[in-house]
């Protein structure tokens, strides 16, 4: 299928960038990796009057250590997020979930950002950035302004980037104490989205978990928090029997959809079992 | 003339059991080749199809008019505007006299019935203003009521699919081995039974998903038209668009160039190549439509679907007594090429390897708003399988019996061959008690039963199962008369010739058309061993109906055992001709010549020879021939069977499943198969891991979807799960050899056994996990979400929810609209 006609611009810096995105009409649609928005292009389901390509703007790739924080550019490709030392010290749920993306094919082009701002429900990384309490750094024309995980996903397929904005880089914090992290995704065949996933963060301290952050991936609109799981375990023994009791409240306060991977109560259940094996190996049981 | 000096003393190694590599795979692999779409012709025009999106209703109005002014565009034509010169799609099956067929226009002229189906055709310089006009053309419809549920379909007062019918349904097919004296009174076996079980089983619609999609081009040449189509049947395909569309039959030339896969789903006359063929006549130039994907799966005919009503009669012992099934199978939209053969070709298989003193077969063929069905791999023969290898599980469970000893206690023993069965068919070798055993080594049948035990007893969440299937299926399509009698509406013979060139390199044309089976390759070995010529210096044509003017395609695993037997005949007849010159040339009498190793030597007078090939040479010149003789050791053949070739095996699948999540997981599978002589190992072998790979894909992921109106929502590759290596096991694959009795080759086919065999082991092995756990069914595909429900709720699993997952910004198909917003990143334009 071919998408209808589009303008196309490549600009070589953010501002140009935002330049081109202010000059290029009603709809403007910013590619990244194209692994999400060609497809929709092709179906004619989005139909841009110009596409701004990201492509070589160089300052918004690469992964940078900015002391109390790494730092991961919005174009730095799935792939080479998965191989990124930093990534793989500080934050090895990136890397643990991004190896579950796709294929390799879509990995060496579709980008960490790309995949942010899409905040596709079935995506994978959404999740575990939330649950990383990641922060996103937002220009615009105006200047930039960084909004956390929790403010980021509004709905479905919508983010705080706003029309005429660029996500420019993510701010992962880097972890102080005893941290144990697992994803737990859950799809029918390999290179698939999720069906539900659940990205779990354990603290450790003395046999007993000090804070446990929970994602949730497809089990609403928007990737969730389960925060009656995370309360739950906040101070609890670190035994398979609280974490299983504290688990079954995972699909409190989420909206699954039905389709043809699961209905909403199947979901929920998944949500469950899945917490349920994602915290108990973050906690190192 | 002088003889070679330098010949090896000992005959040549034989290339027929040799696991050569793929001659054209290098090819076809890196893509360096002519794949139809690759065709660019002078002033070629591009076609694109505007399709409903509506699954039945009357067309009240089509404006073209801005489509016909957008820019690049030639001609935008209707159903109406070639209402009088499109015919209908043909079907070639009629399985009943009295079968409704409602006709078939290629382009709908007054209703539609099937999302997906053309309603006006785009003429345009590019494919790009093909593709822009087609949102501009506008179609008003009546909606009427969509018929979608077969078991609705059939009763009474259902809505109905073409509403000048009267009914849903297209024929009633019935063969009762009473009737047909081949068995005895099916009624009365049930009325004195011990014991009777009875189930419906469900096979989903499943969709062929070859690689490579539709293309069509055709050029017309004066009155002349060549006709490159990615299809099966080239010369099927011939045949029927000078019937349909009045081109005479020797004015067009089909090409079926490279084709990427086509698993029954090429086996078709399709509406595009109808169009291709009536816009090109009308307007003079050459014209290519290609679809795309999501095109191919809403439009390219699908397969299955059918619901079984299956009873099996037995005694305490075990002895089967009976076998009752009735069937309702989905005929989709429309009857196409052959559509109501498919279920019917299934009636000789029902009873599989058993030995039932009864057997009544009842089908009836429903229409329903959905894309039409028509052959994937196996065609009929998995349908079958699967209801009787199921069946006897759940009579083994019924009388508390091992599923395997049932079967023993059942299935012809070896040395009951040849043995005509209850549905009449002579089944002409094998030995199924040696592939069993052999298979259950493979597996390590006795240890998972061990481990199974310990899961058990430990009420581990991961449950072991292990699943059996024999099977056997008719393949070899097929003896021609038996085809008249089943009223197909063709022969089953192949054809085959051979030329000689001067150089000694042989040109084998065949009209088996291959779209990735290999036949380069196996035909090059079995010409290479009856010639004794390099395999290098054979050259094999298909393809193309002025260089391969007869043939009868690829389908039905025949080509091998039908069309390689036409071309190892022709072999024989060069071989034959090239004697008598041999003898002319060495001044001796023919019966004193050996051939071996592509030489004739006259016996008893060492040196005295001549090879194949400078006879080859020999003939060109013709300079000193034998008397009387034509100047040529060229020869052709045609082989119409006597019998189809009935392989068989035993599958094995060892199946985990986690009962907390439902996830079924294949640990193990491991199948012996006895497809008679193995002409090349490694592509029996491949044929083998692509069966399985389609077999076990219908077990556990494919499924082609429809909502309660009528759209396919497994529209793209996002929804309709094909599995990948990834998500397959490894194959522990073994052979038992029983010549076909019935070739030369001894061949048996292999192209769908392993699709056959493999469904109902893999469904077996996830029953046989979970029976414990009070689970009786589940239906296909196994999704983790039915096989959940099936332990903790009870049922089969159910219905899944038809939307499409909410990937990609909920993209299904190009007619139901994604979810996407207006205020979501995509943009919303829908
Ligand atoms: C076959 C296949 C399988 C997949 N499987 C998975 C999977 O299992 N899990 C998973 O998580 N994902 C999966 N994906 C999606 C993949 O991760 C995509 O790469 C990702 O969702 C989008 O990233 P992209 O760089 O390709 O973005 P694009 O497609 O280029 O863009 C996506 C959207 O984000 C916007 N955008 C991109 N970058 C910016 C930016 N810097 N600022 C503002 N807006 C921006 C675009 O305008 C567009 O609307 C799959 C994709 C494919 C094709």
């Amino acid at each position: 299928m071919i998408p209808a006609a589009f303008e196309y611009a490549r600009p070589t810096t953010v501002d140009e960038a935002l330049q081109a995105i202010a000059d290029g009409g009603d709809d403007v649609k910013v590619l990244a990796g194209g692994q999400s928005l060609i497809p929709v292009m092709r179906l004619r389901l989005a139909a841009p009057e110009t596409v701004v390509d990201l492509a070589r703007v160089a300052e918004l790739r690469g992964v940078r250590d900015d002391g109390d924080a790494i730092v991961i550019g919005a174009m730095t490709t799935h792939h080479d997020v998965m191989i990124d030392p930093l990534v793989q010290q500080y934050a090895p749920l990136i890397a643990e979930a991004t190896e579950t993306v796709a294929d390799r094919q879509v990995r060496a082009r579709g980008t960490f950002g790309g995949a942010l701002v899409h905040a596709d429900p079935a995506g994978d990384l959404p999740a575990v950035a939330l649950a990383l309490d990641a922060e996103f750094v937002i220009a615009g024309l105006q200047g930039r302004r960084t909004v956390p995980a929790a403010e980021f996903f509004v709905d479905y397929l919508t983010t705080a980037v706003e029309e005429g904005e660029l996500l420019v880089e993510i701010r992962i914090p880097k972890l102080a104490g005893e941290w144990g992290m697992r994803y737990e995704k859950f799809n029918r065949v390999a290179q698939a989205w999720s069906i539900v996933a659940v990205a779990a963060v354990v603290r450790r301290e003395n046999g007993r978990i000090a804070e446990a952050r929970i994602g949730l991936t497809n089990m609403g609109s928007t990737p969730l928090r389960a925060t009656a799981v995370e309360a739950a375990l906040a101070g609890a023994p670190a035994s398979p029997e609280t974490i299983a009791a504290a688990a079954r409240s995972a699909a409190e306060g989420t909206s699954p959809s039905s389709d043809l991977n699961a209905q909403a109560d199947y979901r929920e259940h998944l949500a469950q079992v899945l917490t349920r094996r994602a915290v108990t190996a973050a906690a190192g049981l | 003339m002088t003889a070679v000096e330098d010949r090896p003393a000992e005959a040549p190694e034989r290339e027929v059991g040799k696991a050569r590599r793929r001659k054209e795979d290098a090819r076809l692999i890196t893509g360096r080749t002519t794949w139809t779409d690759n065709m660019v012709l002078p002033g070629m025009l591009h076609l694109a199809v505007v399709r409903s999106p509506v699954a039945h209703g009357k067309i009240s109005s089509i404006d073209v008019s801005a489509a016909q002014e957008a820019p690049g565009v030639i001609a935008v034509l209707t159903g109406r505007d070639v209402a009088d010169e499109q015919g209908s799609i043909p079907c070639a099956w009629p399985v009943t006299p009295d079968m409704v067929n409602p006709g078939h226009p290629s382009i709908a002229v007054d209703e539609v019935n099937h999302v997906g189906e053309a309603v006006a055709v785009i003429v345009a310089r590019s494919k790009t203003a093909a593709q822009d006009a087609v949102e501009l053309v506008d179609v008003d419809y009546d909606l009427l009521p969509a018929v979608l549920d077969m078991e609705q379909a059939v009763a009474e007062g259902a809505q109905l699919t073409h509403d000048h019918l009267e009914s849903n349904r297209s024929f009633h097919f019935v063969f009762d081995g009473g009737e047909a004296g081949t068995g005895v009174d099916t009624d009365q076996a049930f009325a004195d039974a011990e014991v009777v079980v009875s189930r419906r089983f469900v096979q989903q619609r499943l969709i062929p998903a070859f690689m490579e999609p539709r293309s069509v081009v055709v050029q017309p040449q004066g009155d002349n038209y060549t006709m490159w189509s990615s299809t099966q049947v080239p010369h099927i395909l011939r045949i029927m668009l000078a019937m349909v569309t009045g081109v005479p039959e020797h004015k067009l030339r089909v090409v079926a160039p490279d084709v990427g896969g086509g698993f029954g789903g090429k086996l078709q006359v399709t509406p595009e190549e109808v169009i291709s063929l009536l816009v090109a006549r009308r307007l003079g130039k050459p014209v290519k439509w290609t679809e795309t994907r999501s095109e191919s799966l809403m439009t390219a005919h699908h397969g299955r679907d059918q619901i079984q009503y299956i009873d099996i009669a037995a005694d305490r012992e075990g002895n089967v007594k009976g076998l009752r099934c009735r069937i309702l199978a989905d005929m989709g939209a429309y009857l196409r090429l052959v559509s109501p053969g498919v279920p019917v070709l299934g009636a000789f298989m029902f009873n599989g390897i058993y030995k039932f003193p009864a057997y009544r077969f009842e089908c009836d063929g429903i229409f329903t708003n959905k894309t039409p069905t028509d052959a994937y791999r196996g065609a009929g023969r998995p349908e079958a399988t699967f209801a009787v290898e199921r069946i006897m599980d759940e009579l083994a469970v019924e009388l508390d019996m091992d599923p395997l000893e049932l079967r023993r206690k059942n299935w012809i023993r070896a040395e009951e061959f040849p043995f005509t069965t209850v549905a009449g068919m002579t089944y002409d070798s094998g030995d199924y008690e040696t592939a069993t055993q052999q298979a259950l080594e493979l597996i390590g049948y006795d240890e998972l039963r061990e481990e199974q035990r310990r899961r058990r007893e430990s009420n581990d969440p991961v449950q072991l199962g292990i699943g059996v299937s024999t099977f056997t299926e008719m393949c070899g399509l097929a003896p021609s008369r038996v085809l008249g009698s089943l009223s197909y509406g063709a022969g089953g013979w192949e054809h085959a010739a051979i030329r000689m060139l001067p150089t000694g390199k042989v040109e084998v044309v065949t009209g088996s058309t291959p779209h990735g089976q290999g036949h380069e390759t196996a035909w090059s070995q079995l010409v290479a061993d009856r010639l004794g010529v390099p395999f290098e210096d054979v050259e094999v044509l298909h393809g193309d109906t002025s260089s391969s003017p007869r043939g009868l395609d690829t389908y039905g695993s025949r080509s091998l055992v039908v069309g390689g037997v036409a071309v190892v005949n022709a072999a024989e007849k060069v071989v034959a001709k090239a004697r008598r010159v041999a003898a002319h040339l060495l001044e001796a009498s023919e019966d004193d010549l050996d051939f071996s190793g592509g030489t004739f030597s006259v016996r008893g007078t060492p040196g005295s020879e001549v090879s194949i090939q400078e006879i080859a040479l020999a003939t060109f010149a013709a300079h000193n021939f034998p008397e009387g003789m034509e100047p040529s050791i060229d020869a052709d053949a045609t082989f119409d069977p006597e019998n189809f070739s009935f392989p068989h095996g035993t599958h094995l699948c060892a199946m985990e499943i986690d009962t907390e999540t439902g996830m079924a997981k294949i640990r193990k599978y491991a199948c012996v198969d006895d497809v008679g002589t193995i002409v090349n190992p490694l592509i029996v072998e491949g044929q083998i891991h692509g069966g399985l790979a389609q077999g076990i894909a219908q077990a556990m992921f494919e499924e082609a979807v429809y909502d309660a109106d009528g759209n396919l929502t497994t529209g793209t590759f996002v929804d309709y799960l094909v599995p990948s290596a990834a998500d397959l096991p490894h194959f522990d694959t073994g052979n038992t050899v029983h010549e076909a009795p019935g070739n030369p080759i001894g061949a048996k086919g292999v192209g769908e056994a392993g699709t056959i065999a493999s469904t109902p082991a893999v469904v077996n092995a996830a029953l046989d996990a979970v029976r414990h756990l009070g689970v009786r069914d589940i239906r296909m595909p196994l999704t983790p979400e039915r096989v959940w429900r099936a332990i903790h709720q009870g049922g089969d699993g159910g219905d899944r929810a038809t939307a499409g997952t909410n990937a990609w910004g909920g993209a299904q198909t190009e007619t139901t609209a994604g979810v996407s917003t207006p205020q979501s990143a995509l943009g919303g334009d829908q």
